[in-house]
């Protein structure tokens, strides 16, 4: 058992060592894993935007052929959203939800561990498929039948599915832990009406990941089971139906739009009462109001499908639902604009991501009530339209809004202040960028650029625009690097953070930068949304009566002895994740290798990853007895 | 569609042209692909919804994008950034005004395009509209006319002003069938029978293309809709109907080969032994405008090149196999073949 000593200003400044890492359950080591890998990969998928868009520069241009642009498409969007968004939300949320709530770590530390581990594995599963026979190459929507085995014979649909399966039991995994997180640790007083915003929406997003993710774990089964052994569910010859795709997909695929963006609205929501020194400007509707679209989210699904064919009543309904959910995001912009009204606006970097992730978002949400409205969707579905509107709400939105949060947040980690300097360059390199990309593919849309072609003729009135939008990727690409070298910067010699650079509000300012591994050596008691500022400012609030700083004594005398249990560092997290992923590679070349007599396929890789698994959750199980 | 939506749309059409094409020319035959400038009716039908909603969209942008701009100019931190503003918490009547705001706004939204959806609904079904049964293959469309009992490929002939029903199917994989300037997309789904119907204004050439995601090719699978006059559709009509002209010379032997090696296998060719139908009916062949679903313009060179080696064309397609084994086993005397070939598939008019 290991006993730390904690007292409240004493902070670990020691150099971990690689085994620390794959050991840790920390939740902010772990938090800070997720964020490195998700970040890699989204470094991985910019590369991927940027060959898309060179091939796409001119007309009839040869840099990538049509398999190749067909792959590195795919494996961009599967990319951006498996396993940059989606991870470094779970990073933020990983590292900063124990804090806010005033918590030592995750309700269940080890679990997290086995959930970053298997994200990471899932990632470098799918990436193996380039070396091994080819990417995936059906888009990281996998329209069934182009992703059965008749249409794509090559691997790179099993890698998708099986690392999917991956990433969506990590993903399942880190939800459950995010909510009993939320609902058991939070600190006295914490109630649910004083829960930071950023808390509210990881609680909600987790709660869509663990209704939606489901739709799409089935989908991808029956699709393996279609390949691999034989069935039926998607082939309209023998019976099955593709369009049972699209509804178990898009059951999961719309909700997951919401699980992207709701964290970074968590972060912004953060961000903009810190930065405008002064409280959200109606807590209680944007809380609800992300409830709302949570629930709203799961009614609009075959909005992305009303050029199958369904009848026009069907259509509406799902029109109405698609408009409907417009009002609680409209709800949200408005009070992020009252956030800022009447405020001592502080223009840092965060602060403007933030106000660039508002500006972004209306346009992404206005574009969305174009394609909300059946006939005209009938134009722009599947043309540039839909890239330009998905990618103002997901970069425009999430991307500038985990910026935001990576400016916000980077001190509190790090201890160290990125450059303000640079960090406005990032902004507006990104944001001037972003719009060169993403605004002209609107109008392509309306001139009838479809999507997801590797090539188009001259003549056709798109190649201007298509030039503009290469070169704004890479000025996207200038702005991501001045980051990375602020990062370089920074970390090494930036300015000390301080407990709390930004005059903020909520827990995590009132401790360390970075937070000792215990992060509370006395758990505080909250009696107010703003704990922290109300205890530094308590006179100034209006409404919110002050309390004084929890004396000793308030939190039930945990604090007298100063001896608190962390759990140890374990290696079976790891263990069992890697057993998982011997199991998918199993699965995966189960018939390519010898077969074993009587049966069909060889499960010898399966059941070496069993075995792994066993022993892991042997040992996992050995540590939780022994009290660990 | 309510009478006063036309009359706004025939004024801000121009003005939605310079928003949207940011003062670049717009003429349409620089955007063949164009949603802007529709060409028939149930594109018409869409443009009309698209009018107040594009200026609604441009309504909400400004006010919403000029509040916030407002508010980070006006509110931005001058003197002391540790000044504390004034703590307000909310303020809930507003809150519910601007719940509500939206919500009419979308309201009105909705009610338009169910308005359009009935309008695109109660398009007068003319008995006389011309039916095509459009099938999509990788990568490309066949268009088969039932009540004419002729079958073409990649271009497909309709009599300007009349309307046309289409049936989608697909023997593959999902596509999407799209005109622009004739109207909204709808997907070819296997098992499904999709249908749809669109009308040209007056006689012209119009571009289409798939799109749904088919695989390699998808950007390959282009299509032209050409609206004739009601005179040169008969005589089109009839020519399709015809059967291949007797031959002599080279065309003779091009097509005595064209039997031998195995193209029949695959193409079918009115009036001979060609009965296949893996590929696009050749039967009138030197009558179309493009190769390969619109990959090359239809010249002999051009057909040279695609008979030559049509994985450069086109890769991943279905003939490339076939051809480069053919190719490959005629040796010295494939270009000789080769032009064989072409004479007769040109003749094929
Ligand atoms: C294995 C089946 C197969 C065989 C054999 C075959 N073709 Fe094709 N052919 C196709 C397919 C499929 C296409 C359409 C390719 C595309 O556009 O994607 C095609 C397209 C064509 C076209 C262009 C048609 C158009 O309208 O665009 C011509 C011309 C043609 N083939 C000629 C031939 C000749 C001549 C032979 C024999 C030397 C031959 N084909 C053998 C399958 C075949
Ligand atoms: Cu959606
Ligand atoms: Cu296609």
């Amino acid at each position: 058992m290991t006993t730390y000593v904690g007292s409240l200003h004493v902070t670990e400044r020691r150099r971990y060592s690689l085994m620390d890492w794959v050991m840790t359950v920390d939740h902010k080591k772990i938090g800070i894993l997720y964020i490195v890998t998700a970040f890699a990969f989204f470094l991985i998928g910019g590369i991927e935007a940027m060959l898309m868009r060179t091939q796409l520069a001119v007309s009839n241009n040869t840099f990538l052929n049509g398999e190749l642009y067909n792959q590195i498409f795919t494996m961009h969007g599967t990319t951006m959203v498996f396993l940059a968004i989606m991870p470094l939300n779970v990073g933020f949320g990983n590292y900063i939800v124990p804090l806010m709530i005033g918590a030592r770590d995750m309700a269940f530390p080890r679990l997290n561990a086995f959930s970053y581990w298997l994200f990471l594995f899932g990632g470098l599963f799918m990436y193996t498929s380039f070396v091994a026979g080819g990417a995936p190459n059906a888009g990281w929507f996998s329209y069934a039948p182009l992703t059965e085995a008749q249409f794509s014979p090559t691997h790179g649909m099993d890698y998708w599915v099986l690392g999917l399966q991956l990433i969506g039991i990590a993903s399942l995994a880190g939800s459950v832990n995010f909510i009993v997180t939320i609902l058991n640790m939070r600190a006295p007083g914490m109630n649910f009406n004083r829960l930071p915003l950023f808390v509210w929406m990881t609680l909600v997003t987790s709660f869509l990941l663990i209704f939606a993710f489901p739709s799409v774990t089935v989908a991808i089964t029956l699709l393996f089971f279609d390949r691999q052994l034989g069935t039926n569910f998607y082939l309209a010859k023998m019976g099955g139906d593709p369009l049972l795709w699209q509804h178990l997909f898009w059951f999961f695929g719309h909700p997951e739009v919401y699980i992207m963006i709701l964290p970074a609205m968590g972060i912004i929501s953060e961000v903009l009462p810190t930065f405008a020194r002064k409280p959200i400007f109606g807590y209680t509707f944007v809380a609800y109001s992300g409830v709302a679209i949570g629930f709203l989210g799961f009614t609009v699904w075959a909005h992305h499908m009303f050029a199958v064919g369904m009848p026009p009543i069907v259509n509406i309904a799902f029109s109405l639902s698609s408009m409907l959910i417009g009002v609680p995001t409209g709800v949200k912009i408005f009070n992020w604009i009252g956030t800022l009204w009447g405020g001592n606006l502080n223009l840092k970097t965060a602060m403007w991501f933030a106000i660039g992730f508002i500006a972004m978002f209306i346009i992404g949400g206005i574009s969305g009530i174009f394609l909300a409205a059946p006939p005209v969707d009938f134009q722009i579905t599947d043309t540039y339209f839909v890239v330009a509107h998905l990618h103002y709400v997901l970069f425009g939105g999430t991307i500038l809004g985990l910026f935001a949060g990576f400016y916000y947040w980077i001190p509190k980690m790090t201890g160290r202040m990125l450059s303000e300097k640079l960090g406005m360059i990032h902004f507006w390199l990104v944001m001037t960028g972003f719009n060169l990309t993403f605004l002209p593919m609107h109008l392509l849309g309306f001139e009838g650029m479809p999507r997801r072609i590797y090539t188009y003729h001259d003549g056709m009135g798109w190649d201007i625009w298509n030039f503009i939008e290469t070169i704004g990727v890479f000025t996207i690409a200038l702005g991501v690097l001045v980051f990375l070298w602020n990062l370089w910067i920074s970390l090494r010699a930036g300015e000390h953070a301080g407990n709390d650079p930004w005059d903020g509000a909520t827990l995590e300012w009132k401790i360390p930068s970075p937070p000792a591994s215990y992060n509370f050596a006395v758990i505080p008691v909250v009696h107010s949304r703003r704990p922290f500022w109300d205890e530094k400012y308590g006179g100034h609030d209006v409404t919110i009566p002050w309390h004084a700083e929890p004396s000793a004594g308030a939190d039930g005398g945990e604090h007298h002895g100063r001896h608190f249990h962390m759990p140890s560092p374990s290696l079976y997290p790891a263990i069992l994740a890697f057993g998982l992923l011997i199991v998918m590679f199993g699965l995966l070349y189960m018939k390519d290798l010898p077969a074993l007599d009587p049966l069909p396929m060889n499960p010898l890789g399966i059941i070496a990853g069993v075995l792994v698994m066993a022993y892991a959750i042997a040992g996992w199980q050995g540590e939780v007895s022994a009290g660990k | 569609m309510p009478v006063s939506w036309r009359f706004l749309s025939r004024f801000s059409r121009p003005l939605v042209g310079v928003a949207l094409v940011l003062g670049l020319s717009a003429c349409t035959s620089d955007l063949p692909q164009t949603t802007l400038y529709p060409k028939g009716t149930s594109a018409s039908l869409v443009h009309d919804l698209l009018q107040p909603i594009f200026w609604t969209a441009v309504a909400v942008f400004v006010i919403v994008e000029g509040l916030l701009v407002y508010s980070v100019a006006r509110f931005r931190s001058r003197r002391d950034p540790k000044a504390i503003p004034f703590q307000l918490h909310g303020n809930t009547p507003l809150e519910i005004a601007w719940t509500i705001a939206p919500a009419i706004v979308l309201g009105i939204i909705f009610f338009l395009t169910v308005s359009t959806i009935n309008a695109v609904g109660d398009l007068p079904k003319s008995a006389n509209a011309i039916n095509v049964r459009v099938i999509g293959h990788q990568w490309w469309w066949e268009f088969q006319y039932p009540d004419l009992k002729l079958v073409t490929a990649s271009d497909m002939h309709i009599p300007a002003g009349q309307t046309v029903a289409y049936t989608l199917e697909s023997v593959d994989v999902i596509h999407s069938f799209w005109v622009p300037q004739l109207g909204g997309k709808t997907d070819l789904i296997p098992g499904h029978i999709n249908k749809g119907s669109f009308s040209a204004d007056q006689p012209g050439e119009f571009f289409g293309q798939c799109a749904e995601f088919c695989g390699q090719q998808h950007a390959q699978m282009r299509f032209h809709v050409i609206a004739d006059t009601a005179a040169d559709f008969q005589a089109w009509v009839k020519n399709q109907q015809s059967l291949p002209p007797a031959l002599a010379g080279k065309a003779k032997d091009g097509a005595d080969l064209f039997a031998k090696i195995g193209c029949a296998g695959c193409h079918t060719i009115a009036g001979t032994n060609a009965i296949g139908l893996v590929g696009p009916n050749l039967t009138h062949f030197g009558s179309r405008n493009t190769i390969a679903a619109g990959v090359l313009a239809n010249t002999p060179d051009n057909l040279r090149a695609w008979l030559r080696d049509p994985e450069k064309v086109k890769p991943g397609n279905d003939m490339s196999a076939f051809m480069t084994t053919t190719v490959k086993g005629w040796g010295a005397s494939a270009g000789q073949n080769i032009d064989l070939l072409v004479e007769y598939l040109t003749s094929l008019k």
